[in-house]
């Protein structure tokens, strides 16, 4: 019966574990942007360097994670490179260096790419008007990226958040763990507590990365003005 | 002999020379340019005008020859391009505006963040040079929402605002509706008229005339003719620049 399995979620402490699940999730996603965006933006600036070393190495790392699914990559950090220095990382911590490498490997395309769909005078117009390479940079090219790149960046950022729920492959508890944990420990005498607690945690990431979007838009249409 | 003749010598040009990989672009231009001179340099397309411009504020490095600003050398390696781009106003073909900035911001960028003036005293400067070229009432307008020649002549103040020594336009009406060339030449006009030392590149025969002291007509990299405006449309001496003059002849 439908109506009676909504009580599971807050059965005992059920709610009160699903939010500490939540907040893994959330921290892993918020440091990982955070940490991403600061990486992806520097590595995408010096990009447009014109050293091939350089282009090349970053878009090596680019590839080289695009190419390999973040899952192989959360295995080949928490179960190789451990042992194979003999070192232990703790699951979030090797999260936190996956999904930040991963981020940033992204955000340095999408910022490269903003800085190359800028017109080219607008370097030349600065330079003419004394301003450095530098202060061209900051004060007119990267001002205008960052309008250019809100979008994908936020795309980028909500891909995160979502994208966290493969830590439980490495043994931390998300907010997708301790749903399941709770659906089997429940199942016996709540037959619909899957749906239930899926369809919780569905409205969590809702009301996660809808403000993202939300917030995009509205600073998306403030600069329209 | 004109006017400007007397005055002090602002800009010297000897022997530039300026390849593109191997290709020859510049090919021994001497030019001098007197404060207060309109030049005018005329020349079919691709003969090295807009190059000679940028040449002038570091935009395209040289190979050979000199340039002398107010007796500084622009040659020198270990030149800084900073100051005296702040005395070489330049206006492109393209009106780059920055499009993220107001009217107002585009033009006190240069002189609030490079020439560190204080803001009260630019502002003013500003809003007096937007009532001279009539676009006062667009101070806050955003580029998207200016007409070209609106936007050609906010380029023109915000180069103007920097207080330069001599102004620089390269084809500034070439990517403009005919409609609108009028508006720019005006202001460019009014400047001639103030005594701005300026090199004008353009195509528009009937402007030149009216604006040149001399008329530079350059020709594959070489300097052909700089002559008066008058000798140059009635009478001009070389036969490529009666060929030049010819397509506009219809």
């Amino acid at each position: 019966m439908l109506n009676s399995g909504i009580s599971v979620l807050v059965e005992g402490i059920n709610l009160q574990r699903l939010m500490l699940g939540l907040a893994v999730t959330v921290r892993i996603a918020l440091i990982s942007i955070i940490l991403g965006s600061l990486l992806g933006v520097f590595i995408g600036l010096i990009r447009s360097s014109k050293s091939k070393v350089i282009g090349f190495i970053c878009r090596f790392y680019l590839e080289v994670f695009r190419i390999i699914p973040v899952l192989v990559w959360l295995f080949i950090i928490y179960f190789g490179v451990t042992n194979l220095l003999n070192i232990h990382l703790d699951g979030e911590v090797v999260a936190l260096i996956v999904f930040s490498l991963w981020g940033a490997a992204e955000m340095s395309d999408i910022v490269r790419g903003a800085l190359e769909s800028l017109p080219k005078h607008q370097m030349e117009s600065g330079l003419a008007l004394g301003l450095s390479f530098w202060e061209v940079y900051r004060y007119i090219l990267i001002p205008q990226a960052v309008r250019r790149m809100l979008p994908g960046a936020i795309n980028l950022s909500t891909r995160m958040v979502k994208t966290t729920s493969l830590v439980v492959m490495i043994g931390v508890i998300d907010v997708v763990k301790v749903g399941q944990q709770i659906i089997e420990r429940s199942v016996l005498k709540t037959p619909t507590a899957s749906f239930w607690i899926y369809g919780l945690i569905f409205v969590l990431y809702f009301i996660v990365c809808y403000p993202l979007s939300k917030w995009s838009k509205n600073l998306e249409a403030k600069w329209e003005n | 002999m004109t006017i400007a003749e007397n005055q002090p010598v602002l800009l010297e040009i000897k022997e530039l020379h300026k390849e593109y990989d191997g290709a020859t672009v510049l090919d021994g231009i001497d030019l001098t340019v007197h404060k207060g001179e309109v030049v005018v340099v005329l020349g079919p397309s691709g003969c090295g005008k807009s190059t000679l411009l940028r040449c002038l504020n570091g935009l395209e490095n040289v190979q050979g020859g000199s340039i002398h600003l107010a007796g500084q050398n622009l040659t020198d390696k270990t030149v800084d391009w900073k100051p005296v781009r702040q005395q070489v106003g330049m206006v492109f073909q393209n009106y780059d505006l920055f499009s993220h900035m107001t009217v107002l911001e585009n033009v006190l960028l240069g002189p609030v963040k490079v020439q560190r003036r204080a803001k009260k005293e630019a502002l003013e400067q500003a809003e007096q040079l937007l009532k001279r070229v009539g676009l006062y009432d667009r101070k806050d307008a955003y580029p998207r929402q200016l007409s070209g020649g609106q936007k050609q002549r906010i380029a023109i103040v915000r180069a103007l605002c920097m207080n330069p020594q001599i102004m620089l336009f390269d084809e500034v009406t070439a990517a403009l509706d005919p409609e609108m060339v009028r508006e720019v030449l005006d202001v460019i006009l009014g400047l001639a008229a103030q005594g701005m030392t300026m090199i004008i590149v353009t195509h528009e025969m009937g402007f030149a005339k009216a604006v040149a002291d001399r008329i530079v007509f350059i020709d594959a990299g070489k300097i052909c003719e700089v002559v008066t405006p008058d000798e140059f449309f009635t009478n001009p001496k070389t036969e490529r620049a009666k060929q030049f003059l010819n397509i506009f002849q219809y």
